[in-house]
């Protein structure tokens, strides 16, 4: 698999399948595994950080469930590439930054990741589209256990993984679940929502993970504490916490339908209004946009658009992406412009 | 005792806090605590974090704490304590005694309960809940004669979860998976 064929190619996560899928975005469970023999990638020698990236690479190549994957050096590679695997959620922003014998390990559905010299030796991700948290750990499960018969892990008993961070010791493992949550924003609900997330030790993200705002009414939930309790345990947290917040969100949008039908309406046609006939049009804009397109698909109010094609576009409309369509560097108004048509293209009925 | 944040519930954790060289004492229920840890972090980040909580560790700053040097990868715990990460998997042994605590601060539990590689250093580790067990009630053993009790009520609550898990599943666990 080359990184281009990834253009024409929708990622596992934005099928837009899987339950609950009108309200969950996508299920993400990662693992932090460092090898017991190295330094962690901030602490170790370049010869060293090579020799993991090697070690990894030989363990992945006897792994059956990792057959079908491709591993990405980001030594040399060009920023925009690089920023193209961050829009897809295929690596983190972090990564992407510095550039010292990392790479990424991507398979052809774009399911599962693996970062290798990130803040841990590996970060291995499983993504589903969806509400399907159990499924994202029934895989990076079997993953992680073939891998762990081919590496030896920093592991002890007490500790469990033990990882770069602290706050990453135990078990490791980080669930995250995006939301789509504009019923609860419109209703003014959401801060007592996130309130009560925050109280349960559990964080809220944006879009893009840590360190970004929340927007276009996205809303990323992970577990904060990863010791102490078995993986299934922190799932099972994690999920009964999330069917609440689904719940919530169905009972604001059906409030909102039943009160507010007009509003609703003209803020969803308004919005497809601007979507449809825009010249220029800035990534934030968009978002914004395409939230209010999206509910109004997913409460039948937007005929004939399709919760994959706004999930598509969600992502082809970003910075990297828009550059990689066009096969060249553009700048920021160009994009704007390109975007906007890029979106008309994908709109029209 | 009774917290000294919301003079309601019982204290179970107690801080020493030292700020500008003054030192005071905390004595806060568990609710507050995590309150406190939370705005804490709002405030200053992760690696300020951290060291903040580093500082909270007993006994009160001692020197031997500064010096304190992981002998594989070289980190000193001063080192950790401005980074907030660790150097290697070898530092978890070097700094043990500060870290204890502080894991026990992040997560509320030192204890890992989740599962395990199905092979360390190339051997297949035992799948044996009974260790765990016995391992865990050494650890009791030895936390209530230190009179650590904070420690041994969360041991005493992983010993009674284990001998749960060990009845609702009789036959190993790892069965289904080899498939
Ligand atoms: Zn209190
Ligand atoms: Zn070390």
């Amino acid at each position: 698999m080359k990184l281009n064929d990834l253009m024409n190619h929708t990622s596992e996560w934005l099928k837009g399948t899987g339950p609950n899928s009108d309200i969950v975005i996508s299920s993400r469970i990662r693992l932090a595994r460092n090898l017991d023999k190295y330094p962690f990638p901030h602490w170790a020698k370049k010869e060293q950080s090579q020799e993991v990236n090697l070690t990894i690479e030989e363990a992945k190549a006897k792994v059956d469930f990792l057959k079908n994957t491709t591993t990405f050096q980001l030594a040399g590679m060009d920023a925009v590439d690089k920023q193209f695997f961050v829009e897809r959620h295929l690596m983190s922003y972090e990564h992407a930054q510095r550039q010292d014998s990392k790479a990424v390990i991507i398979d052809d559905e774009e399911i599962i990741s693996i970062m290798v010299n990130e803040e841990d030796h590996m970060r291995i991700q499983v993504m589903q589209s969806g509400f399907n948290i159990f499924e994202a750990w029934n895989i990076i499960n079997r993953i992680d256990d073939a891998l762990s018969q081919q590496l030896s892990y920093a592991f002890s008993s007490e500790w469990g993984y033990l990882t770069c961070c602290p706050t990453n010791t135990g078990t490791g493992m980080r669930g995250s679940v995006m939301l789509h949550l504009p019923a609860l924003v419109m209703t003014r609900h959401i801060n007592r929502v996130l309130a009560a997330i925050a109280k349960l030790s559990f964080t809220t993200r944006g879009l893009y993970g840590e360190g970004t705002q929340a927007s276009g009414n996205f809303f990323q939930i992970s577990n904060q504490v990863s010791l102490g309790h078995s993986e299934e345990e922190i799932i099972d947290n994690i999920n009964g916490l999330i069917r609440q917040i689904i719940e919530q969100e169905q009972q604001a949008r059906e409030s909102l339908v039943h009160q507010n039908r007009a509003m609703l309406e003209d803020r969803v046609n308004r919005s497809f209004g601007i979507l449809k006939s825009a010249y220029i049009i800035s990534s934030q804009e968009t978002v914004e946009l395409m939230s209010m397109l999206r509910l109004g698909s997913d409460l039948g109010m937007i005929k004939n658009i399709g919760r994959r094609t706004v999930n598509e576009l969600f992502i082809v409309t970003q910075p990297a992406h828009l550059q990689k369509l066009e096969n060249r560097k553009l700048t920021q108004q160009e994009r704007d412009v390109r975007r906007a048509s890029l979106i008309r293209e994908r709109l029209k009925i | 005792m009774l917290c000294d944040v919301c003079g309601k519930n019982q204290a179970t954790v107690h801080l020493t806090e030292i700020v500008d060289d003054q030192m005071t004492e905390l004595h806060l229920c568990e609710e507050c605590a995590r309150q406190k840890s939370e705005q804490m972090e709002q405030q200053f980040g992760l690696s300020d974090l951290l060291a903040g909580m580093a500082e909270f560790t007993k006994p009160v700053q001692d020197k031997e704490m500064v010096s304190v040097k992981c002998k594989k990868c070289g980190l000193t715990f001063t080192d950790f304590k401005k980074i907030g990460r660790l150097g290697c998997s070898e530092c978890y042994n070097a700094f043990r005694k500060y870290l204890a605590p502080l894991l026990k601060r992040i997560h509320g539990s030192s204890v890992h309960m989740g599962k395990k590689p199905l092979t360390i250093g190339g051997i297949a580790p035992k799948e044996d809940k009974e260790s765990d067990l016995s391992l865990l009630r050494q650890r009791l053993q030895k936390a209530v004669e230190a009179e650590e009790f904070e420690e041994a009520a969360s041991l005493r609550d992983q010993i009674r979860q284990l001998e749960k898990q060990q009845q609702a599943a009789p036959p190993a666990p790892d069965e289904g998976k080899k498939e």
